[in-house]
């Protein structure tokens, strides 16, 4: 956890309106202010101070809590939290969109699940809630909507029509989804163009909203697990473990150390397989069929490890408060490792012969790109943002866990196109099994679990670099365990946001390769 | 291109072939499933009272259902969180079986017509993505779904088999319905996961349905959170007569086989 004190202070003219609150463990500073104060202190933490955007926390408790969350990207250093507290009454807030394009989603989503108002946003409504299907002014997510029942009224508008943007002579519409191929998850795309090329691309998600955030509320803290687990159940231990560690913030709950050890090792060998999985169908997009079926067999082989080590495919049910649900014996965790890196050198040769194609190196380079300045403004995260030449990665400027212990590399590429987003995903399966042989090395004797704590009321983030990105999960709790507010930020909400400006300025047939290449999941931006 | 030709044999010359003997033999390779818990009887014998309730209590979507000396498992709920296996003293016994789909419907099974090509059209209907990702493993050389006369399909309107993953969110709704309605007849409705069943740990609320039944007619059901490949295929073999039905009957003589053992 970061400890290194914060030597900043608030500028002069804010000083005398603001409230500073350290964490006495120097994990965070909060800065409490006024509604209108938000938007210059935002984008001094984001332009003096340097920070990145973590996202936007709204917590209604009889009063409105406006949380903006900043995360240092250099040294581990504590968190900022710009806290605006107003009446419950006011439902108009100033946008910062227009100094930091990254809240652009939040403040959308806020919009539409509280109905809050955020005055500068340049484009609000049909967002989460599609407006051909609820009415307007629903706002779910306020503590006087029962959430368990479907609305007594619905008022859907059966004008609505998606936005065109793209009024040029000749210029038509090209919708994709919510089902389209043949087996992918449900989101549309709206595609313009005057000819051959995607002008614009837009999309619309949340077909697979599900309402997590809302049905947490209320549930012990453990069964709210559950669904971390489930927002990304590809990514289910990431999710479940940045979510346990929140818990363990609130509780001061010490994790002992083989559990640490088996954290990283179980949190590694979820990466390995998801991005071997990424590569399957990153070579699926282009049709190369011998290259599918070779890393298609690599991940069904790290399934059937994962299963046969923990007793989950996916790795369901491991994670928990304070360490984890089951321990794994020695040997079956040292034989995984040995499989693994059978995998990965067999993995390695695949990549050998991939950068020798190249029919394929043409359908990936110099397509779909996302330039370093793009990934700035819009805060990529995860093998993204690192295909950008931005190198974020929380196991190394925010370390959790054991990380902080372990030697890796971030790997990072420069060009921002298919080519280098598909680079860094073999390079990080190179990295995983070097962390995943260290843990073997490092494993303790003792148990994998602290013994349960009784509940503390509290509120605190737990973070994980889940193979997608930075996953913030923030929970607060109240004193018999119950979940009152629990925000979720996945690394998915975060990268389709600038998926445009991948898919904009490319022909018709890259589409799919390029939306390969992002990779990311629906259900987790959905969730 | 050639490499690609040459390494792809190299391969199956090294390696062997891959795919799994299912159904012409079990597959019974570890971490092909998850297994689910098997219903238990619980004797007062070497028990107090009340033992089963407490093994119950603690299933958090209410999966197991303690009665008159015994622990019943719906495994339509079921989400594999191992809490009745590996917390507490006394625990669930575990099965690492995939024979799941249950035929639902009287008219589950396509006719004789579709015993060797059959098209599906798979829907996602807001899972957490692991369901859809067992989905597309059946293609996967470890599984070739495609040997057995099974094909996924993008158009719905050369479907015979609509394969449903997720609980129903409002949101998918209509496109759920439009879909199936695109299809053409015979057509049957395979619901896929605890989540398609059962809502699973989203549903009911608002948003999200409890299971699909509620926005399309169902014919034959998958528990699994995920279901693992095999138990998919079994489905589609029982959609297709060419497999048993795992049905409630089933789950009793389980349960008499558990009592012979004990
Ligand atoms: S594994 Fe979990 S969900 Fe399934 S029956 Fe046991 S306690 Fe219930």
């Amino acid at each position: 956890m970061a400890s290194a004190p914060l030597a900043l202070s608030v500028p002069e003219e804010w000083s005398t309106r603001v409230r500073i609150r350290d964490d006495a463990r120097g994990l965070q500073r909060e800065i409490e202010c006024r509604p209108e104060a938000v938007k210059p202190l935002c984008s001094w933490v984001i332009q003096t101070i340097g920070y990145a955007f973590a996202g936007l926390i709204v917590e209604e408790a009889g009063e409105w809590r406006l949380r903006y969350a900043f995360y240092s990207t250099e040294a581990p250093s504590a968190w900022i939290y710009i806290v605006a507290h107003a009446p419950h009454a006011q439902t108009r807030f100033s946008s910062i969109t227009e100094v930091i394009h990254a809240a652009d989603w939040h403040e959308r989503e806020a919009e539409d699940l509280f109905g809050l108002v955020f005055e500068g946003h340049p484009r609000l409504g049909d967002f989460v809630l599609h407006d051909d299907a609820w009415q307007e002014g629903l706002a779910p997510m306020r503590k006087n909507f029962d959430g368990r029942r479907p609305p007594p009224l619905r008022m859907p508008n059966p004008d609505w029509r998606p936005r065109r943007i793209v009024s040029a002579p000749g210029a038509f519409g090209m919708p994709v989804g919510p089902v389209y191929s043949a087996v992918t998850e449900s989101a549309h795309f709206l595609l313009e163009t005057v000819g051959e090329d995607v002008i614009r691309a837009l999309p619309r998600f949340f077909y697979k909203y599900r309402a997590v955030e809302k049905v947490a509320e209320g549930r012990r803290a453990d069964d709210a697990l559950l669904l971390a687990e489930r927002i990304n159940g590809l990514t289910a231990f990431a999710h479940g473990l940045a979510y346990a560690q929140a818990l363990e913030t609130i509780g001061g709950i010490e994790v002992p150390p083989r559990a640490a050890t088996l954290r990283v090792f179980l949190a590694e060998l979820e990466r390995l397989r998801h991005h071997v999985g990424a590569i399957a169908e990153l070579c699926e997009s282009t049709a190369l069929v011998v290259a599918t079926s070779q890393a298609a067999i690599l991940e069904e082989e790290l399934l059937r490890l994962s299963g046969a080590l923990t007793g989950h495919r996916y790795l369901f049910g491991l994670a928990t408060a304070g360490g984890l649900t089951r321990d794994l014996p020695d040997a079956e965790v040292a034989a995984a490792a040995v499989r693994a890196r059978d995998i990965v050198k067999r993995l390695d040769r695949l990549e050998r012969r991939l950068v020798r194609t190249s029919s394929f190196l043409d359908r990936l380079e110099e397509v779909g790109i996302v330039t370093e300045a793009e990934a700035r403004a819009f805060g990529l995260v995860g093998p993204i943002a690192r295909a950008s030449a931005v190198s974020r990665d929380l196991r190394a400027i925010q370390p959790y866990g054991a990380y902080r212990d372990y030697v890796f590399e971030v790997p990072r590429e420069a060009e921002g196109d298919g080519y280098a987003r598909l680079r860094v995903l073999f390079a990080e399966a190179r990295q995983s099994l070097r962390l995943m042989i260290q843990a073997l090395d490092r494993l303790a004797t003792g148990p994998v679990r602290s013994a349960d704590a009784a509940p503390i009321a509290g509120a605190a983030l737990g973070w994980t670099e889940a193979p997608l990105g930075a996953a913030f999960h923030w929970v607060r709790v109240d004193e018999q365990g119950r979940i009152l507010r629990y925000r979720i930020i996945p690394p998915s909400f975060v990268n389709w946001h600038a998926f445009h400006l991948a898919a904009e300025a490319f022909a018709f047939q890259d589409f799919p390769i390029i939306l390969a290449t992002f990779g990311l999941s629906v259900s987790e931006n959905d969730r | 291109m050639s490499q690609w030709v040459l390494s792809g044999l190299k391969a199956k010359i090294k390696t062997g072939i891959k795919t799994t003997r299912y159904p012409a033999r079990p597959d019974r390779a570890p971490g092909v499933t998850p297994g689910l818990p098997v219903p238990r009887p619980v004797r007062s014998a070497h028990s107090g009272e009340g033992d089963a309730e407490r093994i119950a209590n603690r299933c958090p979507t209410g999966a197991l259902d303690a009665r008159e000396g015994r622990v019943d498992v719906d495994l339509r709920r079921c989400i594999h969180c191992f809490r009745c296996a590996r917390e507490g003293s006394e625990s669930m016994p575990w099965e690492g079986s995939y024979e799941w789909a249950a035929a639902v419907s009287p008219t589950a099974k396509l006719g004789h017509a579709f015993a060797s090509s059959v098209h599906i059209r798979v829907v996602d209907a807001g899972d957490c993505g692991a369901c859809l990702h067992e989905v597309k493993q059946l293609a996967n050389p470890y599984y070739n779904l495609h040997r057995l006369g099974f094909f996924f399909t993008p158009t719905p309107r050369q479907a015979d088999i609509l394969l449903v993953v997720g609980p129903g969110t409002d949101q998918m709704r209509e496109a759920l319905t439009k879909t199936l309605t695109a299809m053409p007849t015979p057509r049957r409705v395979i619901a896929v996961g605890a989540c398609a069943l059962s809502g699973g740990v989203f549903g009911p609320s608002f948003a999200c349905s409890e299971g699909i039944r509620s926005i399309v007619p169902v014919d034959i059901e998958v528990p699994g959170n995920p279901p693992p490949p095999l138990a998919i295929l079994h489905a589609l073999l029982v959609a297709t007569g060419r497999a048993q039905s795992a049905d409630s009957a089933s789950r009793t003589r389980q349960l008499d086989a558990v009592e012979r053992e004990t």
